[in-house]
């Protein structure tokens, strides 16, 4: 292996050096300075005579007498089963005091596509215990439901919640027996703080025995970054397509992996796009988010739950907006629920599962299931508009019943969504509060939902108790 | 994609590589050339010429390909097959089978460097000649039929570029049999021999005689369109909106029960699960004109939004090339692309990389015209070899944040003469589709209410206003009461706010995943819109009868009127429940 010292420029994250040979784009390269430290980097654009290097560590202690070498091949993820409760920095090496990892393969972290041939669609229900998500936002295996946060938000606390209580219920053939579950949580840019807090729940909890963490912290190098959650995916597909695990993928905090794209990208002097990210953002994000699925003939599955601060909790910045095109639904946390303590703070209305329909309804999850989500969904949105009404006219000024859709907000959010971090429910709890609530409205007002469900599970005497409470008020 | 005998061009080396886009130094080629990129020789696309060097968008993946590898020409521009066989396919972008690749590969992982025909070559069809020998043929026309699928006949024609306009040429041979793509199946005078197979390419639209002003809806079961924003059969419409608001819903909706002959479904940078729901769900269900799978008259193009750029900006291009084939052949074809914007944002990236002056937010000055191009390939034709059909394109559009202001959207609503805007608010409390009526707009209502008034009934476009005004009316007394509540106003508008509830609940809602609900044929479309006129007249009758509003607000048959698009026998259903909501409101006074 030739050795190079070479470089030009350094500018940023990046390294420029001359070569007299062929390298290949995306190639991977050692730089070793002159105080004897060893970074790591990745061919970014090569060019005869030149190429552009992206270096991980960070570019400082780099200078123009550093020697680099190129390794020939593209970056590589040592996967095996034993990955299995272990802790590893950003890039994939053991940082809990462990044995040595003995790869059983080498795969690329940049993942091919999968051909949309051989995939299989997703639609088996995973119970989380959650009623906002079960019930309402139903996630299903190979599904990537994203988080929409803020700072300072419980984010962290659902997706552990979900991660400890997530479930499926038991396939009736005995097939898919032998599926595992695991966790992979990849950590990018969080606090240690943070980080902790996930740790000592996968202790707890004895969920790190099934799970692999990558963690790349605030004060680790921000272009590692750009390598984690690719590290993190190629682990979890080795897992789901090559030992059958259902893989839960948590990718966390994905503001600030764009962030560190952002960088590279003002190091390049590429044309920005909107608001200074990269005009390649959609395309970068979508080759992370869209390597959740399942693939036919293949037992596992990945499903991903990334969490992404939204800055300024706008969800039209790009980061958001562009995570929204690729993944297939959100699940938005909410400041205003949170400061009045619901737990978990999840707004449902511009919240949203696009594979709900496919997973729920008879024998997946319940008959009436889509019914009563998009009934509550319709009564919660008008119970929230009266809201803004009644603090202009007050609530003598409305109707009855308008007066019971705001009675209904305001149970859907305190029976409902406000169940604990601890709480685990099963759908069937979920969907009979739901049934509950549904009952304060009458019989006519539930046209979303078919009649024979009506019959079925609607609360006669909870109605009529309102009904003679209204007409005893109304007298 | 096309695989043609290769002309000997001289071959380049590779000077640089960054992401999609590699530069050649020593290559021989012209602007459009294919050429093969690299030891493993990735198909790639010529897109810039200056001296010796040549700027190629690669269609693959491009990691550890250095500097120095070989660049091969095949002297021959971008180019589809075209044939039998092009129905119940789905292609990657640049037109290969994906069942092939996957096939050849032996993964379910896109690899790199395999090639495959765009149309099976050793397949054997049975061929119908429609001419004798002797017969005078002209370019475009048809020699004979082959059954592509049960739904479709696919007509064999004379390649429009095997003559010239105006000339023609005698059968000199013709046989029935069946035939391979490849096998000449006509012979005529001047030597042309005919093959089921053509190529053309993508970038190039077929030609035709005339555009013609289109006059035929297409029809799409869903109320709101044929409603009140219906495209015509040859028209462009664009669908723009934010996340989750329902353009690909809307698209699926429309590739299932539009009643045009053919489909051609291009996912152009999205999810690889939307495409799989397609291919799984087609095959099952039934075309509603006429009862056969879905899948028997569509085409697929799936190039997601992990699979390669370049071929992202390439296969709008395959789809309305293939679009424009089914066309020729008398058929109507509808195309749907989601998105449009990954397409323009496929532009911006290779416009960026080329270090092209940027225009708007980025995009490259060439943005209109290329949109412009591509929906100009749309419309109502005459065809060359005399018969008429259409391509109608409906383009989803993505714009940034959800704001319409954007350059993609803006250019296209320059372009298209259908507007379906997607609205966040509605999406949110689950109004499906969450077209906004205010918004939304058709420039082909007028042209088509004449086919409406003698197929459905003749006062379509009146009882369409009605609800037109209606809605209007709710939307001014919208805003007042979101300031003073809705008991402050008189009664009858707090009626015609009821009424306007039922335009909204039950007509301008439809759920796309009940079974019956899915499909509303137009006749249904306007029964519902006279029961809800029923329940506006008797109302505001029993009004000025003097009955108090809340009686009227209050009788058990009128919110049955959210129930009739669930019902599959709705003529008698709609019957009975306009003589109850008459006979209860009367019974009121
Ligand atoms: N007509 C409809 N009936 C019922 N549900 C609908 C309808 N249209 C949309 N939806 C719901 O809205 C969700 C989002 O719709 P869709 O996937 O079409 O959004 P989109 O605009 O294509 O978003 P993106 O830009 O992210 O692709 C669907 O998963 C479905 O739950
Ligand atoms: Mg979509």
């Amino acid at each position: 292996m030739k050795e190079y010292q070479t470089i030009t420029e350094i500018s940023g994250p990046l390294v420029f050096a001359e070569v007299d040979e062929a390298i290949g784009y995306d190639e991977i390269v050692e730089i070793e300075t002159a105080q004897g430290e060893t970074l790591r980097g990745q061919v970014l654009e090569s060019s005869d005579g030149v190429v552009a290097i992206q270096v991980f560590e960070g570019t400082s202690g780099i200078d123009q007498h550093a020697s680099v070498r190129f390794l020939g091949e593209t970056m590589k993820m040592p996967v095996t089963e034993d990955l299995l409760g272990r802790v590893l920095d950003g890039s994939g090496r053991p940082i809990d005091g462990g044995p040595d990892i003995v790869p059983e393969e080498r795969q690329d972290i940049v993942g091919a596509a999968i051909n949309p041939y051989s995939r299989e669609y997703p639609e088996e229900f995973i119970e989380t215990g959650v009623s906002a998500i079960d019930g309402m936002n139903t996630l299903v295996r190979g599904q990537k439901l994203p988080i929409f946060s803020s700072s300072g938000q419980p984010h962290s606390e659902l997706a552990m919640q979900i991660a400890r209580q997530a479930s499926v219920p038991e396939e009736e053939d005995g097939e898919g027996e032998g599926s595992e579950f695991a966790v992979i949580f990849g950590a990018m840019g969080i606090t240690a703080e943070e980080a902790n807090e996930f740790m000592e729940d996968f202790e707890r909890t004895g969920a790190l025995e099934r799970s692999v963490v990558f963690m790349n912290l605030a004060d680790d190098p921000a272009v590692e970054r750009t390598v984690t959650p690719r590290m993190v995916l190629t682990t979890a597909e080795y897992l789901a397509f090559e030992k059958d695990y259902h893989v839960l993928v948590i990718l966390t905090d994905m503001t600030n992996y764009c962030e560190a794209l952002r960088e590279i990208g003002a190091a390049r002097e590429e044309v920005p796009g909107r608001r200074g990210y990269p005009g390649y953002m959609y395309t970068d994000l979508a080759q992370l988010y869209e390597r959740a699925g399942r693939i036919q003939g293949r037992e596992g599955s990945v499903t991903q739950i990334p969490i992404l601060t939204m800055p300024g909790d706008d969800d039209t910045h790009p980061i958001p907006d562009l995570t929204g095109y690729i993944t297939e639904g959100q699940i938005y946390v909410d400041p205003d629920l949170n400061s009045q303590g619901l737990q978990p703070p999840v707004n449902v209305l511009p919240s949203l599962s696009r594979l709900m329909d496919d997973g729920i309804g008879e024998g997946l999850t319940r008959e009436d299931h889509a019914d009563v989500s998009d009934q509550m969904y319709a009564a919660y949105a008008e119970g929230e508009d009266l809201r803004d009404l009644v603090n202009i006219v007050g609530r003598e000024a409305l109707s009855e019943r308008d007066n019971k859709y705001l009675d209904f907000a305001d149970r859907f959010e305190a029976e409902f969504i406000d169940q604990g971090f601890e709480t685990n429910r099963a759908l069937e709890e979920t969907l009979d509060i739901g049934w509950e609530l549904l009952s304060m409205l009458p019989k006519e007002e539930l046209n979303r939902v078919d009649e024979e469900f009506i019959e079925t599970y609607y609360h006669e005497d909870a109605s009529d108790a309102d009904n003679t409470e209204a007409e005893a008020t109304a007298d | 994609m096309s695989q043609t005998a290769q002309s000997v061009r001289e071959d380049g080396v590779i000077a640089s590589v960054s992401g999609p886009v590699v530069v050649a130094r020593d290559l021989d080629a012209r602007m459009n050339d294919v050429v093969y990129v690299g030891d493993e020789g990735l198909m790639g696309e010529v897109i810039e010429i200056e001296g010796d060097t040549t700027t190629i968008q690669v269609y693959e993946e491009t990691s550890g390909i250095a500097p120095g590898e070989p660049v091969e020409n095949t002297g021959e521009p971008l180019s589809v097959d075209l044939g039998p066989g092009l129905l119940d396919t789905i292609y990657d972008g640049v037109q290969r089978p994906l069942d092939v690749l996957e096939d050849k590969m032996g993964s379910p992982y896109l690899d790199r460097g395999v090639d495959a025909p765009g149309i099976e070559l050793d397949t054997e069809w049975e061929f119908e000649p429609t001419v004798e020998e002797g017969d005078e043929v002209g370019r475009g026309d048809e020699v004979g039929i082959v059954e592509e699928t049960v739904t479709i006949d696919h007509k064999v024609m004379v390649p429009p570029d095997a003559l010239d306009e105006g000339e023609t040429a005698e059968i000199v041979s013709v046989e029935s049999g069946s035939f391979t793509v490849e096998e000449t199946v006509a012979e005529l005078d001047n030597g042309v021999e005919i093959q089921m197979r053509q190529e053309w390419p993508v970038r190039e639209a077929r030609p035709t005689v005339e555009k013609k002003t289109p006059r035929t809806p297409l029809v799409s079961g869903q109320r709101i369109l044929d409603g009140l924003f219906p495209i015509a059969k040859g028209g462009t419409a664009a669908i723009p909106g934010p996340f989750g608001s329902g353009k690909t819903v809307t698209q699926h909706q429309l590739a299932k029960y539009a009643d045009a002959d053919i489909i051609i479904y291009v996912g152009c940078g999205e999810r690889g699960n939307e495409m799989t729901e397609v291919i799984d769900d087609f095959p099952e269900l039934e075309d509603p004109s006429t009862g056969n799978p879905l899948m028997a008259r569509t085409s697929l193009i799936a190039n997601t939004s992990n699979m390669p750029v370049a071929a992202r900006e390439s296969c709008v291009y395959t789809g309305i090339t293939i679009a424009e084939f089914y066309r020729d052949m008398g058929y109507d074809v509808a195309l749907m692309a989601d998105s449009t914007s990954r397409w323009a944002e496929a532009m911006r990236e290779i416009s960026s990389r080329l270090e092209e002056m940027p225009g708007e937010e980025g995009y490259p000055a060439y943005l209109a015209a290329r949109l412009s191009q591509f929906y100009e390939r749309a419309g109502y034709f005459e065809n060359v070899n005399g018969t008429e059909g259409s391509v109608s394109a409906i383009g989803a559009v993505s714009p940034p944040g959800g704001d319409f202001s954007e350059p993609v959207t803006q250019n296209t609503l320059r372009i298209v003469k259908t507007f379906w805007a997607l609205d966040a608010d509605l999406a949110e409390r689950r109004h499906f589709p969450s077209i906004n009526w205010n918004e939304s707009y058709s420039l082909y209502k007028d042209q088509l209410d004449p086919w409406f008034e003698s197929e459905v009934s003749d006062d379509w476009a009146e009882k369409r206003q009605w609800a037109v005004d209606i809605l209007d009316e709710e939307a001014e007394l919208q805003e007042i009461v979101q300031l003073v509540g809705k008991d402050a106003l008189p009664e009858d508008q707090q009626l015609t706010l009821e009424v306007a509830r039922y335009l909204r609940e039950a007509y301008l809602q439809q759920n796309a995943f009940h079974p019956v609900d899915t499909y509303c044929p137009p006749e249904k479309t306007y029964l519902m819109l006279t029961t809800i006129e029923t329940f506006h007249d008797e109302a505001f009758d029993a009004l000025e009868a003097g009955v108090p509003i809340e009686e009227i607000v209050d009788t058990d048959s009128a919110p049955q009127i959210n129930r009739i698009g669930v019902q599959e026998d709705y003529v008698e259903y709609v019957d009975e429940l306009k003589s109850e909501i008459t006979e209860e409101l009367r019974s009121l006074y």
